[in-house]
């Protein structure tokens, strides 16, 4: 199967594969190590099923088990790490392709909490990996929403209504108990509408008895214009709300009005 | 009830008016005829601002006077808050304007050149002989002090009037009442009633009374189905869940926000387990163990709805809440009726 590129890899493989051995469990063909991509040695021009099984056993399976069975209850894999990860069989495309196309995955720590960063994977890997997770269960398939067939107002309201409450009016993103919320911005409209259905991490997942496609693509249209929210006072100051706008309001405002009263009292005295 | 609050007024403005006579200047009278030479020229009366004057004041009287009686005649619920807030802001502006004609029109105005003399005292003495001196245009100084006063105690006593609703004095028992009770429907924000087959794990959804106002503070729900097997209500709420749907009130029990982050782990293992948020200041709630405050501010758990399924499988209530729904209050801890 999967060999190694470099010398580093390889022998972050062959130390995960000596741990799992002296842990007694079967190990994957090939751990991932803590840093870097593992990738067979010749990948084809076309993504493949093929090319997917094997990336993922190399870069995946240490906490996703094999062939996505899941693990359940910290298990040492590549790089000192406990693998641990939610089993992947139903899925599907929808989910692989949002983690993989946003950067949230590969995770250097199942602990830590993913958030959209470099994508490590190349396009045409992302492909393969969506696929061979696909073809593991029944999963649902990638969404393809049409924002422009949205209506602005329609998800300003449906924003509100279900997604404000985290991640802010203006999709600046916020915190939970426990988590932060992502922003918005930068996220295209088929990650918008995967991580809507699917609710990545502490999200709540949206079905489309609570969120149609229609409706849906009326809140990704929402959320693609606050890329770039019209502001109207000249400046935004962030568009995070109301903590900054009072600084802006005592530390800058108030001064100047302060300067005119006194340039004011000046004159009237000269 | 009433009448306490019509005591409190009365003896607000008994301790200001004892607190009057002080300030009248009997004594300074010898002192002023200690120089029989004038610094400032003495001003020809003005009475007609004078008059201005009191009206001013007695406007600002009857605003808030108004105020405190507004705030008497609605109930809690229905307080009109532009008729409060134009009666205060009236009630201030009339108190301007009587000082503006008094500074404008009543004070001989004398410019001093210098900054004040901290050093020579023959000076400071003169400066306080220019002010006793400025009042000279007053006529009928008591009569403007004792509006002043009536004006400024009107403004004490409204800003105090709101005092009462804090105090164990106000009716509150529209608080007390929800529109829930046994077989009531849920419905969704648009009337349509919601069955349990639909509620699904790992999200959820608002619900309201079947045909109760649902602006109502115990009207909106937050229903969410979860693994029944791991549900630990507390003793008296068996039954409550039924299939794992759970119903809790959706208005925050410290500040009376909406409830509406619903944090869901993909991987109980490794994330933080199941939560309702409140994104105002974070109280965080365990719908495991019927709504127990685990993080933040709020002091009590999140009342919760008892449920069950009628036999067309929509979710109607079993009962009403666990206990009062919303921010707290001095009787909140009570059982709802």
């Amino acid at each position: 199967m999967s060999t190694a590129r470099h010398t580093r890899p390889v022998l972050a493989a062959a130390l995960a594969a000596a741990l799992l051995a002296a842990a007694g469990i079967a190990a994957p063909a090939a751990a991932a190590p803590q840093s870097g991509i593992v990738r067979p040695d010749s990948e084809p021009t076309q993504p493949s099923v093929q090319l997917g099984s094997e990336l993922f056993a190399g870069n995946c399976a240490s906490c996703h088990g094999i062939a996505g069975a899941g693990i359940q209850s910290p298990r040492p894999g590549a790089g000192g790490i406990l693998g641990q990860g939610p089993p992947l069989k139903d899925v599907g495309a929808q989910a692989a392709d949002f983690y993989l196309s946003t950067g949230y995955m590969p995770l250097g720590n199942p602990h830590l909490q993913p958030y959209t960063s470099r994508v490590l994977f190349s396009k045409k890997e992302i492909r393969a990996l969506t696929m061979y997770v696909a073809s593991l269960g029944n999963g649902p398939p990638i969404p393809d929403p049409n924002p422009a067939a949205g209506k602005l107002s329609e998800g300003l309201q449906l924003f509100t209504l279900h997604c404000a409450g985290c991640h802010q009016e203006v999709a600046r993103g916020g915190f939970v108990t426990g988590a932060r919320v992502p922003p918005l911005q930068g996220e295209n409209a088929r990650q918008i509408a995967e991580a809507v259905r699917i609710g990545p991490y502490l999200m709540p997942k949206f079905p489309k008895s609570q969120i149609s496609d229609a409706q849906l693509n009326s809140i990704i249209k929402y959320v693609l214009a606050q890329n770039d929210p019209p502001n109207r006072g000249g400046w935004g100051i962030g568009n995070i709300g109301p903590i900054p706008e009072g600084l802006v309001t005592w530390w800058i405002a108030v001064p100047l009005l302060i300067l005119v009263c006194l340039l004011l009292g000046r004159k009237l005295q000269g | 009830m009433r009448l306490w609050r019509w005591l409190v007024g009365f003896v607000l403005i008994r301790l200001l008016r004892r607190g009057k006579p002080a300030e009248e200047p009997a004594e300074q009278l010898p002192r002023r005829r200690r120089r029989p030479d004038r610094i400032i020229p003495v001003g020809t009366p003005e009475r007609r601002a004078e008059l201005l004057v009191v009206l001013f004041f007695a406007l600002a009287v009857v605003c808030g006077i108004a105020f405190v009686v507004t705030y008497g005649i609605y109930k809690p619920r229905q307080l009109p808050d532009e008729a409060l807030g134009l009666e205060m802001g009236l009630c201030l502006i009339f108190i301007a304007s009587a000082f503006t004609v008094i500074a404008k029109r009543l004070v001989v105005t004398e410019e001093l050149e210098e900054e004040y003399p901290s050093e020579s005292p023959e000076e400071q003495e003169e400066i306080v002989e220019i002010v006793h001196e400025s009042g000279s245009r007053i006529t009928r100084k008591r009569l403007l002090v004792g509006a002043g006063a009536g004006a400024g105690g009107a403004l004490g006593l409204a800003s105090l009037t709101t005092v009462v609703s804090i105090g164990p004095f106000w009716a509150t028992g529209p608080l007390d009442k929800t529109p829930w009770k046994r077989g009531v429907r849920l419905v969704d924000e648009e009337g349509r009633p919601l069955s349990a087959a639909e509620v699904e794990e790992r999200t959820f959804y608002t619900a309201f009374p079947d045909g109760a106002d649902p602006e109502l503070i115990g009207s909106p729900l937050i229903v969410i189905r979860l693994d029944p097997s791991k549900l630990t209500l507390p003793p008296g709420r068996a039954g409550w869940a039924p299939d794992g749907i759970l119903a809790f009130s959706k208005v925050c029990t410290h500040a009376g926000c909406a409830v509406a982050l619903y944090r869901k782990p993909t991987f109980t293992p490794v994330e933080p387990n199941v939560a309702l948020v409140c994104p105002c200041h974070y109280s965080t709630f365990d719908p495991f163990t019927g709504g127990q405050v685990i993080y933040g501010p709020a002091g009590r758990p999140l009342p919760q709805l008892p449920l069950m399924i009628d036999a067309s499988g929509y979710l109607r209530a079993a009962g009403n809440f666990s206990a009062r729904v919303g921010p707290g209050w001095w009787n909140v801890r009570s059982k709802p009726t």
